[in-house]
């Protein structure tokens, strides 16, 4: 100590001290701080995979499974990932109002905070798809409206009609119209298949082309009415009935004026 | 006379000199033609066809029949840089590129569903009132053919822009070419010039939709309106009116007026549905692909139920001798059409065989006169609501949240039960609608004033019909049913006995009727 603190007067002992005072407050600061993160994301992570599981029990495992193995009415849970129940919850699909052949999409029944910890319970079961995020947000920059559209009419348009309107399936089952739905849920129901659609994993369908479907969606849902009012966007079926009702009927009404007798 | 009519007056002259055109003009102009709201609606069949003319050569001039490949570059974003064929391209460049482009193609298509349920409406009015018999069954078969090449006219159209929703309906016509039996294949091969789709379709049926057609259609409806003004057109019963004469106004001017009024009529209402509502939006279905296809692929109306048809057929195929024989197209794409234009185009001559009446009838039936008539017509569109409907099966499902199986078995039950139902309902309906008549006729109309007779009756005065009433009531004829001896007056079996008893027993049940009250009846009431 003695000959350590003979230098205590040296010229260079300030900075010296100086550099390894600044060494120490930054360690123990980043050593401290990344204790400290590390732990509160393990802990909230905790707490979200805790309060997921009590909506799970409350409003899902009576057809689920207490555990989400499944049941005679319900497939298990285990594996879907974090999409899967970002889809059906977050459209308002899952809890079914009813045992219909289909689940429709309505009013969700559980805010977003509440969607995240019964996503965040049901990936904690097993490894599934992820909700995608960054790559989503990109489609405007990365998508092309084009390809998407021809993807679009290889892929979707057999089931969900060439402009998204949706269409009849067997026995009640149908495709929903896509005039609802989001980037995020587009995506998720390609990389997780909800109900009686395929899955479209990023062999079939890269994760670019996806972003392309994406815009092309998009873009379908604000396509403007060219043309006049566009009935719908299901084919002639409303094009015939207008005309025969409209047409036909306005046309019958003046030849039914012109023949009446003038008095 | 001022120098005007001098001036017209002497071209007048010039040209009558020249081509006698006078005493005919003095003759026609004065035609006399009998007026009705439905008599119009085979002029409105007539002013679409003009529209379609006159639009169709407009959307010519930039239109491309080929199936030659290129690249889009227009005006239409979503599709920018899509491969597509030139046919395609060129529909896209008429509706977003060319002045006035989709409002052309939008009346061109509205005129054309127009023309064809203004000829339905056309056809049903002259079904049900018997205006198809003697002397104008030609005339009928005339108007079937057009009906006929009506639906091939529009369906070629409705091909021509090659979008996925038309290519779709020509592979569906592949199809049911290449079910015809032996020849089918051949057929196909012919009509594509080799494999589908080829390149050579969309050139040909171009020509067929604009040179073909059209110039088949103009010949027919020359002579159909020639046949008219020849045979003079029927009238709705009432007095004064006879199998003899015709009881209307003038062609000139009253007619001249109405009709060409009633052309711009007509045409200002397909302005109308272009301006106004989206039809065929080629750009949202996208270029033909064959690997691609569209939830709710639908044909035009006119064609739609020939789709009601194929879909509702169950899977029943044979296979024999190395062939295929797919009944599932076969009956519902070629024999069932078949059997119904067929029967279309004969009925005048089958009603005139069941009720052997052989006679000129220039005076319409009022439809519950003649119920097997009518109750046939409820039949024939019973039949076509439930293939139409069942065309739609997809849309129905959708939107009326229902099962897509349940209603393919429905039309399947339905197309065999309702038909028949409807004939059975209409006959019963028009035989009591006849008996409401002769009830007015012998007690006139109840006037709801109630009399109470000194003794305490109470009575409800009826009110005469009034002469002329009662004329449109019972002017009617009513023919015996046919009575076919079996066997002849030296009690021998006549020849062809089943067939006479057929005939005698079909007769028997198209002259089903109520009596209508003759004048002994009305004697008979008043003497009470």
């Amino acid at each position: 100590m003695k000959r350590l603190s003979r230098y205590r007067r040296h010229r260079f002992a300030g900075p010296v001290l100086l550099v390894f005072a600044l060494f120490m407050i930054g360690t123990t600061f980043s050593v401290a701080s990344a204790n400290t993160r590390l732990a509160a994301s393990v802990m909230s992570r905790t707490a979200a995979i805790d309060e997921g599981r009590q909506i799970f029990l409350k409003g899902c495992s009576s057809c689920h499974g207490l555990n989400a193995e499944g049941g005679k009415i319900a497939p298990s849970l285990i594996g879907v990932g974090a999409a899967a129940v970002d889809f059906q919850v977050g459209t308002g699909r899952m809890p079914m109002a009813d045992m219909s052949v289909q689940a429709a999409r309505k009013k969700p029944a559980y805010n977003p905070d509440q969607v995240a910890a019964l996503a965040a319970y049901v990936a904690s079961l097993a490894p599934g798809p992820a909700i995608p995020d960054q790559q989503v947000l990109y489609y405007e920059r990365d998508g092309s409206t084009a390809q998407g559209g021809e993807l679009f009419r290889t892929n979707c348009a057999m089931c969900h009609n060439f402009a998204g309107q949706g269409g009849a399936l067997s026995r009640g089952k149908y495709a929903p119209t896509l005039m609802k739905a989001t980037p995020t849920q587009i995506y998720e129901a390609m990389i997780t298949g909800p109900q009686s659609m395929p899955k479209f994993g990023d062999k079939i369908i890269t994760p670019s082309e996806k972003l392309d479907i994406i815009k092309w969606i998009k873009a379908a849902q604000n396509e403007p009415s060219l043309g006049g009012a566009s009935m719908g966007r299901v084919g002639p079926v409303t094009e015939g009935l207008l005309g025969w009702i409209l047409g036909l009927g306005l046309l019958v009404g003046i030849a039914v004026w012109l023949a009446t007798k003038a008095r | 006379m001022s120098s005007g009519e001098k001036v017209a007056g002497s071209v007048a002259n010039y040209v009558d000199e020249r081509t006698g055109a006078a005493k005919w003009l003095k003759k026609n102009l004065t035609k006399v033609f009998p007026d009705h709201w439905s008599f119009m609606l085979g002029e409105i069949a007539l002013y679409s066809f003009i529209i379609l003319l006159l639009t169709g050569t407009f959307l010519t001039f930039w239109f491309d029949p080929s199936q030659r490949e290129v690249i889009y570059h227009g005006s239409y974003l979503p599709l920018n840089g899509i491969h597509m064929s030139a046919a395609y391209d060129s529909t896209l460049h008429i509706s977003f590129d060319v002045r006035g482009g989709l409002l052309m193609r939008q009346i061109h298509h509205w005129a054309a569903l127009l023309f064809m349920s203004s000829i339905v409406a056309h056809m049903l009015r002259v079904f049900f009132t018997g205006a198809f018999r003697k002397p104008r069954e030609f005339n009928w078969i005339i108007g079937i053919g057009l009906l006929t090449l009506g639906i091939v006219e529009g369906f070629l159209g409705y091909s021509l822009p090659d979008d996925l929703l038309s290519g779709t309906g020509i592979r569906i016509a592949e199809a049911i070419i290449q079910a015809i039996p032996i020849v089918g294949s051949y057929l196909s091969f012919f009509a594509f010039g080799g494999p589908f789709p080829g390149t050579s379709f969309i050139p040909r049926i171009f020509t067929v939709h604009v040179l073909l057609l059209p110039g088949i259609f103009l010949a027919l409806i020359t002579v159909h309106l020639m046949l008219v003004w020849y045979q003079k057109h029927t009238q709705y019963p009432g007095p004064g009116r006879t199998e003899k004469n015709v009881i209307g106004y003038p062609l000139m001017p009253v007619y001249m007026a109405k009709a060409g009024g009633f052309f711009f009529v007509v045409f200002g209402i397909t302005a109308f549905l272009g301006a106004v509502a989206s039809i065929n939006p080629i750009w949202l279905y996208g270029p033909y692909t064959p690997g691609q296809i569209s939830a709710g692929s639908q044909p035009d109306w006119y064609m739609g139920w020939l789709d009601g048809l194929v879909r509702m057929a169950p899977p029943i195929e044979t296979h024999a001798f190395h062939h295929t024989i797919s009944w599932n197209i076969l009956i519902p794409g070629v024999i069932v059409p078949g059997i119904f234009f067929t029967f279309l185009a004969l009925y005048p001559f089958i009603e005139s065989w069941m009720s052997n009446d052989k006679r000129e009838h220039h005076l319409l039936d009022r439809p519950r006169n003649a119920p097997n008539r009518t109750a046939l017509g409820a039949f024939g569109i019973t039949f076509m609501l439930v293939t139409l409907a069942n065309g739609g099966n997809d849309l129905i499902a959708t939107h009326f949240s229902l099962s897509i199986n349940q209603i393919t078995w429905m039309s399947r039950i339905g197309i065999l039960v309702l038909p028949p139902l409807a004939f059975f309902v209409t006959k019963r309906l028009c035989l009591s609608l006849q008996r409401a008549d002769r009830e007015l006729v012998l007690h006139g109309k109840e006037t709801g004033r109630l009399v109470l007779l000194p003794h305490g009756e109470f009575v409800e005065v009826h009110e005469p019909l009034t002469d002329a009433e009662a004329w449109t009531l019972t002017q009617h004829e009513q023919l015996p049913a046919l009575e076919l001896p079996e066997v002849d007056a030296h009690g021998v079996r006549r020849p062809g006995g089943l067939r006479n008893r057929f005939r005698t027993k079909v007769s028997r049940s198209n002259a089903e009727a109520i009596a209508k009250p003759k004048p002994d009846d009305l004697k008979e009431i008043e003497h009470h």
